[in-house]
């Protein structure tokens, strides 16, 4: 196996001319009573082709995080082979210590900043979120390392659409029920007014109980509006 | 011993006139005045136990582990020296992952006891090594089921059904020889290995000893994990009672 | 006409693997290009990794040999070192190493198939970043833009071997009838418990598609067989 060492990339920092290839979009996340909601679709877009459709793009990582993706699912899973090593390392010592959500959110912004000091980044935007010992926890960090805390979090095109309705209508103490009709109305949003988005999504729930993540489901749209039907009445001209 | 005084023992890479490499021979007193480590092979998992010797009462207890978890769904027990078991079980460890990094599944446990004989057995091949003072028993469940070796500090290896080093091997092996491990589960080869270990220590003799037990198996998701207290506790009260059953006999 | 011959080897290719109620069927045309020039009219895009393990290559021809080399190997020690075959799951994970770790100088697309006994039939994609996807089918290359809708529409679980074959016949046709960068013959592989099955379907049997014609001997045959017309001036 040492000749496989060699074939594993370019040593050399000559050549790091990186374009995504297969790529998730918006990630949110927020905090709600209990813990933290997260969602997600579950395209795998390739240029503008939505080449995958089954993509998990939100991952538990040990008892007590969650890690959401947008951006190059190559890198993505990387990154989670990487979560994976650590956590594995983490149960190995069996010392009745483990690694929650600040250390995995930590832990990925060296990883992130490190890898864009190399001029070779790891092409994603990244939510973390979990509760560890009552404390609810959600961050994020950019593929050039800068990262940040908030109650609501957003990636992509989440940030310009659905962080607004979020400043509007969340707060830290809503119930699971109402937490989860906000996101389902900011992935409705998204869906509309996203092109790589589509209808099939799973949400995240993470609280001191532990992980569960949602089958994947769609959701319904609305086109009964009456302009829609008839664009051209009360208006000159067409759409 | 026939070594002694013929200066052929003071080398690993020099053969005696017939054929014996005595400085692997006193790894193996190393092992073999150990606290006895064994492992079995139930039905549905693998199941280790190991008679850890307290050197001193004022340690904490649980401390200086003789099993360690060496993958997700592996384990290990080692005999004889603590120390030179760390460096086999950090080998092991590295080994694993490499493996799952390179070809994307876990590593099969027969691979890994290969790997780990290999790099125990080159430590005897060197005049600038010394052999490990200690035999490890490594337990664990892939794609085969569940799978059980032993490795020596001789570097052989051998996948068993039920394996026992140290002090108490003999006795214990005659114990396990006795046991339907086929058709056992490994909550029953907890009591089971409880027992034994209680049986073979010597009171008179030995230090005090703490019982310390892992296992893999269907009943822990296939996960090497310390055996849940209560069971463990459990498996110490019904071997202390067989005990004090058999000495009233 | 843009007749580079200097151009590097590129098999603007169709490729399709597809799963089935016991193994996997996988399927490939046979065009490689030097820029517009057909290099090759009936190359073999189908590599073999090991007994039970096969490999769909598109984009660089040189790269895709590269790296399907490469995995042929790492995959021929591992078997020997273990004694047994290596899993489509093994040989889709060293696929990715490379691919991954090298995405900046590969320019190859990859879908693999085979058969072991843990797993059965699996198909995994690995696209140009080196992402890794198991999937119940998969396309790739340049053709399979053209064949989105028609898996969408016609791919079923739990097909028979048949029907499975058929798909990927139809599909490859579908694509080399739309696709100038694919071409030649269908060629596919069916791997399961059984073994391996190769097969060959000519570029003039392929079904034909919307506006395309009967393949004639002659003009003259046309007129021989025509109904007397009456001539028009």
């Amino acid at each position: 196996m040492e000749r496989i060492e060699g074939l594993l990339g370019p040593e050399d920092n000559k050549s790091h001319t990186l374009s995504p290839y297969v790529t998730g979009t918006s990630v949110l996340g927020l905090k709600y009573k209990d813990g933290v909601l997260m969602a997600a679709d579950m395209g795998g877009s390739y240029g503008s082709t939505l080449r995958y459709k089954n993509v998990e793009r939100v991952k538990p990582v040990g008892k007590h995080s969650l890690v959401g993706a947008s951006g190059e699912i190559s890198d993505f899973q990387e990154i989670m082979r990487y979560l994976d090593e650590l956590i594995l390392y983490d149960n190995m010592w069996d010392d009745d210590n483990s690694l929650g959500p600040k250390e995995i959110h930590n832990y990925l912004t060296r990883v992130m900043y490190n890898r864009r000091n190399k001029f070779d980044p790891l092409w994603n935007s990244l939510v973390v979120g979990g509760v560890k010992n009552g404390k609810k926890y959600l961050g994020t960090v950019s593929m050039l390392g800068v990262h940040y805390e908030d109650d609501h979090i957003a990636t992509g095109f989440g940030n310009h659409l659905a962080r607004p309705i979020l400043r509007a209508e969340h707060s830290n103490d809503m119930s699971y029920e109402d937490a989860v009709k906000l996101l389902e109305k900011c992935m409705l949003v998204l869906l509309y007014r996203d092109r790589s988005a589509i209808n099939k999504l799973q949400i995240s729930n993470i609280t001191e109980e532990g992980v569960t993540i949602s089958q994947p489901y769609s959701l319904k749209t609305f086109w009964g509006l009456s302009a829609f039907k008839d664009p051209t009445k009360g208006a000159q001209g067409s759409w | 011993m026939s070594s002694i005084g013929t200066g052929y023992d003071l080398s690993v890479t020099t053969f005696s006139p017939d054929g014996r490499v005595f400085q692997i021979e006193y790894a193996s007193k190393a092992v073999d005045n150990s606290g006895t480590v064994i492992g079995i092979k139930c039905k549905d998992g693998i199941v280790l136990g190991v008679e850890k010797l307290i050197a001193s009462k004022m340690m904490l207890p649980g401390s200086n582990r003789r099993i360690h978890a060496v993958h997700r769904n592996s384990g290990m027990a080692v005999a004889g020296l603590a120390a030179d078991g760390r460096q086999i079980v950090a080998r092991t460890k590295a080994e694993a992952i490499n493996y799952e990094k390179t070809y994307g599944e876990a590593i099969p446990v027969k691979e890994l006891a290969e790997r780990v004989a290999s790099y125990v057995h080159l430590c005897t091949l060197y005049w600038w090594l010394r052999p490990f003072g200690c035999g490890v028993i490594l337990g664990g469940y892939d794609r085969d089921g569940p799978q059980l070796y032993m490795v020596e500090p001789s570097g052989i290896s051998h996948r068993y059904y039920g394996a026992a080093i140290g002090k108490g091997r003999q006795a214990a092996k005659t114990e396990i020889e006795k046991l339907n491990l086929a058709g056992m589960s490994c909550r029953e080869g907890i009591v089971e290995v409880a027992k034994i270990i209680y049986s073979v220590h010597d009171e008179a003799k030995d230090k005090a000893f703490e019982l310390e037990m892992s296992w893999v198996c269907d009943e822990s998701n296939r996960l090497h994990q310390k055996v849940p207290e209560d069971l463990l506790n459990q498996a110490i009260m019904i071997a202390k009672a067989a005990l004090e059953e058999m000495d009233a006999d | 006409m843009d007749l580079n011959l200097n151009a590097p080897h590129s098999m603007g290719t169709t490729i399709v693997g597809v799963t089935y109620d016991g193994g996997v069927v996988l399927g490939a045309d046979s065009r490689t290009s030097t820029g517009m020039y057909v290099a090759n009219r009936a190359s073999d895009k189908i590599t073999q990794l090991t007994d039970n393990v096969y490999l769909c290559r598109s984009g660089s021809a040189a790269d895709s040999q590269v790296v399907s080399d490469y995995v042929r190997h790492f995959l021929h020690q591992q078997t020997i070192q273990q004694g047994q075959p290596a899993t489509t799951k093994v040989a889709a994970n060293l696929i990715r190493l490379l691919a991954y770790g090298n995405k900046n100088s590969l320019q190859t697309g990859m879908i693999v198939g085979g058969w072991d006994k843990y797993e059965g039939g699996k198909i995994y994609g690995v696209p140009l970043g080196g992402t890794i996807v198991e999937q119940p089918f998969a396309i790739g290359g340049s053709g399979s833009s053209y064949l989105y809708g028609f898996f969408d529409q016609a791919w079923r679980d739990g097909m028979t071997k048949d029907e499975a074959e058929k798909l990927v016949v139809k599909a490859v046709s579908l694509a080399i009838a739309r696709d100038g960068a694919s071409g030649g013959v269908v060629r596919t592989v069916i791997i399961n418990s059984e073994g391996v099955t190769r097969n060959f379907y000519a570029g003039d049997t392929l079904p034909l598609w919307h506006e395309e014609l009967e393949p004639q001997n002659s003009l003259l045959d046309i007129l021989a067989s025509a109904p007397a017309e009456p001539m028009r001036i």
